[in-house]
């Protein structure tokens, strides 16, 4: 009997899941007339648009990775090596941005980051793009830290960086070669997390007026019926290919947590 | 005779294609105090559970009082259980941890704080009921899991393995205390253990389990005195094991070692000229010579372990190799590997093992 | 000596998070406090009472509610019926990774998506339509709507709520359910009384943040309704955009106002916790 309501449940939840999936992947289908075709996707891949907005978004996706990595994997390693007192108050810190919208933030960013501010970064299209890069780094800080900082919990930071520190290994050393390579497959689940993020934002790089790929399909949408479709489709596949990823990686930990007493 | 309390008839349990306990079968009456031991995975929890409603068997039945209990619901049986891992609620105190018996079974507020404080006074723990379950150590939580699982007043009362996460002295101290709780009470008692001395020194009767079969019931005494089969004589305390030829079988006459030796017993279908396994508790061998102790091997000491008040020591007689102990004795120091001595014991001390 | 030095060692994260964080936050709630000259007033504030805006943060607040409260439910089913319905072990991981996949897929394709399935000529509405013969739109059901806005944020609602309430099951010990049964509780008593009380916490905090992701979500908002729903981070974001309420004060107010309105639901929700976690170390 609890089975029966079990598979209920979640018959029931995946119904709701698989439907709209459905749904967008038929409609994106049916620009031809009468057959289903591939016109949409040709039509939305040809795009120049397209083209520009997607690789815009990836090399910003690729850059918020490498400054998150550099910001966080040190930090959380000196909160856990020297400062654990802290730690509480930085976790908070980085859950603030799933408390505080986003659009709040970037509405600071263009009060506090305009032209005429001490640090005008919405002067150029340079600094725009570097707030832009800000801005999705924070987005992405809850994700980022937390994977960073369970994968540090499986390692023994104190003792590896002793052992590092006897044989004379230098900070940046110790961080690259030593605590990095430790926890590279909770950094690559939370870069592939921040990839997903990244890609299909809109808030941030519409209001900051960036040419990026969810503003472009946020457009596309508003004006066509077919090709929004299909970029929903190709949307979903590179949030299920980032999570794919994840796994993959994921695959890689060392299973039981290599533990130094 | 008089009918037994809890009756264990027949019960099977499989799991899929793996039998886990088969043909089980034990009566125990009312107050007593019951133990199964056995190794890891011998199906003791199985059967306990069995027992509590949580498994069902695929075959054979539980009767308590009479009363066939085997389709009853586990909040239907009016047993009282204790966890390996005490299994405290975590948000509840003490005090509601001890209640929730009476209190889902509707029993007035005053009631269950009068049995609640009873309950916190039998172990000991009167100070400690508005504290929460992580605020104790092991042996107070696993104490308030057995008040809490007395609260109720329930008619049988299980326990798995419920001291074996504490440290030693705690457990030591917690099983005195649970047995003398138990006296007090005269609560019929199943506890499994995988530790022998714990089941031998609480137990009325133990129940030997090997490979899901209850291979002896018996008390104490006869289990280890008298193994019922080789699985029990090894498990039970520690054994040597002689290799002896049968001279003849209808008196008991074998050779052990070249020296012959006269059984108590007839061996019945074995023929003379075969093997049979004899068995030797260590302390019944001994370096002295007495009147009663008839049969005398040379032998070789090959290892001596100082255990403190005990000395083991483990010799070979050609062939054989036994261990045994003697006190220790400050004034004369116990012999060294390689000396050469003489044991002695009595042909009644042996047990013959079936095959 | 030693503890500036190791303080050194998070000033960079300190400062991003001051740079990139707080003192944009602040500068908001600052501004809302403020005239143009820079004196301080409570006009913005009280511009907020006007029945537009005030009509805008109560369907904002009723929809996050809405959709937080079913995706708790709905989530907390689905996973329950995982971890405690005796389900196979491969339903499991296929599960919790969708769940990845889908608590991310939010904002514009998302929008696509309902639209492409329970829009006017989606695949469900066409279907109802010509093999049913239900007319979804006469039976009064718009996505542009309360209810359509509310099932589409359900998308990442639920998933969010699987994956972390997923864990939070597992720590429930089977020994307590068989403790509790033993001793007499019927299966809802053990629920009641304490995989739920023990569970509280968890369910609690995921309901605070479900709440706020579904309060700040603009994407998905925006590209479902362009701007026929009135809600708050719809307006907001109009009023970045272009002033539409013709005072920038009035809209570090309303930004100010979605804060608040995070806040308390934050501050519910540690309040409850502290209430309900005295028995957690
Ligand atoms: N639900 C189950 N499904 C399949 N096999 C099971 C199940 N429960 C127990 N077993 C198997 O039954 C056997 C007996 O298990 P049981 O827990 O009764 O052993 P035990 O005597 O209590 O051992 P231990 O001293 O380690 O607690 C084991 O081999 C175990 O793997
Ligand atoms: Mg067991």
């Amino acid at each position: 009997m609890r089975k029966f309501w079990a598979w209920a449940a979640v018959i029931f939840g995946m119904l709701y899941f698989i439907l709209p999936l459905l749904g967008m992947t038929e409609f994106s289908l049916k620009m031809r007339r009468g057959v289903y075709s591939f016109d949409a996707y040709a039509k939305v891949l040809a795009d120049p648009r397209f083209q520009e907005t997607f690789a815009y978004s990836v090399g910003m996706a690729i850059a918020t990775i490498i400054f998150g990595v550099v910001l966080i994997v040190p930090t959380a390693y000196w909160v856990r090596l020297r400062l654990p007192g802290l730690r509480p108050y930085i976790e908070f810190i980085t859950l603030l941005p799933l408390v505080i919208p986003a659009i709040v933030i970037v509405f600071g960013y263009i009060r506090l980051y305009n032209t005429s501010s001490f640090l005008p970064l919405t002067g150029s299209a340079t600094g725009t793009n570097i707030l832009l890069m800000f801005g999705y780094a924070t987005l992405a800080l809850p994700y980022m830290y937390r994977a960073v900082d369970t994968g540090l919990r499986t390692i023994d930071v104190g003792t590896l960086t002793e052992a590092a520190q006897s044989l004379g290994a230098g900070w940046i050393t110790i961080l690259a070669r030593i605590i990095l390579p430790n926890v590279l497959v909770a950094v690559m689940s939370g870069a592939f997390l921040t990839f997903a993020i990244v890609i299909g934002e809109f808030t941030l790089a519409a209001l900051l007026n960036r040419p990026a790929f969810g503003p472009y399909m946020q457009l596309l949408g508003a004006n066509r019926a077919y090709e929004p479709a299909a970029l929903a489709v190709i949307a979903f596949a590179i949030t299920w290919g980032c999570m794919a990823l994840i796994q993959v990686v994921s695959r890689f930990a060392p299973r039981a947590p290599a533990q130094l007493h | 005779m008089s009918e037994p309390f809890l009756s264990i008839q027949h019960v099977r349990k499989s799991f899929g294609a793996t039998t886990v306990v088969q043909d089980f079968n034990l009566d125990v009456d009312k107050g007593e105090f019951i133990s199964f031991l056995g190794p890891s995975g011998c199906g003791k929890t199985t059967m306990l559970r069995i027992v509590a409603g949580f498994e069902q068997p695929s075959a054979g039945r539980i009767v308590v009082g009479g009363k066939d209990m085997t389709s009853l619901k586990p909040n239907q049986r009016n047993i009282g259980m204790v966890f390996q891992a005490y299994a405290l609620f975590p948000n509840m105190t003490v005090a509601q941890n001890i209640g929730f018996g009476l209190r889902v079974a509707g029993r007035p507020r005053a009631e269950i704080d009068a049995r609640v404080a009873e309950m916190l006074a039998l172990i000991k723990l009167g100070e400690f009921g508005a504290r929460y379950p992580y605020q104790l150590s092991g042996g107070q939580q696993q104490r308030v899991a057995l008040a809490r699982a007395l609260a109720p007043k329930p008619r049988l009362l299980l326990l798995d393995e419920p001291l074996s996460a504490l440290d030693a002295k705690v457990r030591v101290s917690l099983r005195d205390e649970i047995r003398a709780i138990q006296r007090e009470l005269g609560i019929t008692t199943i506890f499994v253990t995988h530790d022998q001395e714990e089941a031998m020194s609480m137990s009325d009767r133990i129940v030997v389990m090997n490979a899901g079969r209850a291979d002896q019931v018996g008390a104490p005494f006869e289990v280890y005195n008298r193994p019922a089969t080789r699985f029990v004589a090894g498990f039970v305390g520690t054994l040597n094991v002689l290799d002896a030829v049968v001279k003849d079988p209808a008196s008991g006459a074998v050779e052990i070692g070249g020296v012959p030796v006269a059984l108590a017993r007839s061996l019945g279908s074995v023929k003379a000229g075969e093997t049979v396994s004899l068995a030797l508790r260590p302390e019944t061998i001994s370096m002295t010579h007495e009147a009663a102790r008839s049969i005398s091997i040379p032998c070789t000491i090959t290892a001596v372990n100082f255990l403190g008040s005990v000395i083991r020591i483990s010799a070979d007689t050609g062939g054989n190799s036994l261990s045994f102990d003697t006190f220790n004795n400050p004034a004369a120091p116990p012999p060294t590997p390689g000396d050469r001595t003489t044991v002695h014991f009595s042909p009644a001390d042996l047990l013959v093992l079936q095959a | 000596m030693r503890l500036p030095l190791d303080w050194l060692g998070v000033a960079p994260f300190l400062i991003f998070a001051l740079l990139f964080l707080i003192l944009p936050t602040m500068n908001i709630v600052i501004g809302a406090f403020q005239n143009p000259a820079g004196e301080f007033t409570l006009k913005n504030v009280q511009g907020l009472f006007t029945p537009s805006i005030m009509a805008a943060y109560w369907i904002s607040i009723r929809i996050s509610l809405a959709s937080a409260i079913l995706g708790c439910i709905v989530g907390f089913a689905m996973a329950a019926a995982v971890v405690l319905g005796g389900l196979p072990n491969w339903v499991r991981s296929p599960l919790l990774t969708f769940s990845g996949v889908a608590s991310n897929f939010a904002g514009v394709p998302l929008a696509f998506a309902f639209i492409a399935t329970l829009g006017p000529i989606g695949l469900v509405t066409v279907f109802l339509r010509t093999q049913l013969g239900i007319d979804l739109r006469s039976l009064g059901f718009n996505l542009l709507s309360f209810w359509g806005l509310t099932l589409t944020y359900l998308f990442f609602q639920i998933p969010l709520m699987i994956l972390i309430i997923t864990p939070a099951l597992d720590g429930l010990k089977r020994e307590w359910r068989e403790a509790a049964s033993i001793l007499g509780a019927t299966g809802r008593q053990y629920w009641t009384m304490i995989a739920l009380p023990i569970l509280f916490p968890s369910l609690l905090g995921t309901l605070a943040l479900l709440f706020a992701n579904a309060f700040g979500a603009v994407a998905t908002a925006i590209a479902l309704t362009g701007s026929s729903l009135s809600i708050v981070p719809i307006l907001l974001f109009a009023q970045i955009r272009g002033d539409v309420l013709g005072d920038p004060h009035l809209g570090y107010a309303l930004a100010f106002g979605m804060i608040v309105v995070t806040g308390i639901a934050n501050t519910i929700y540690i309040w409850l916790r502290a209430r309900s976690e005295r028995w957690l170390k």
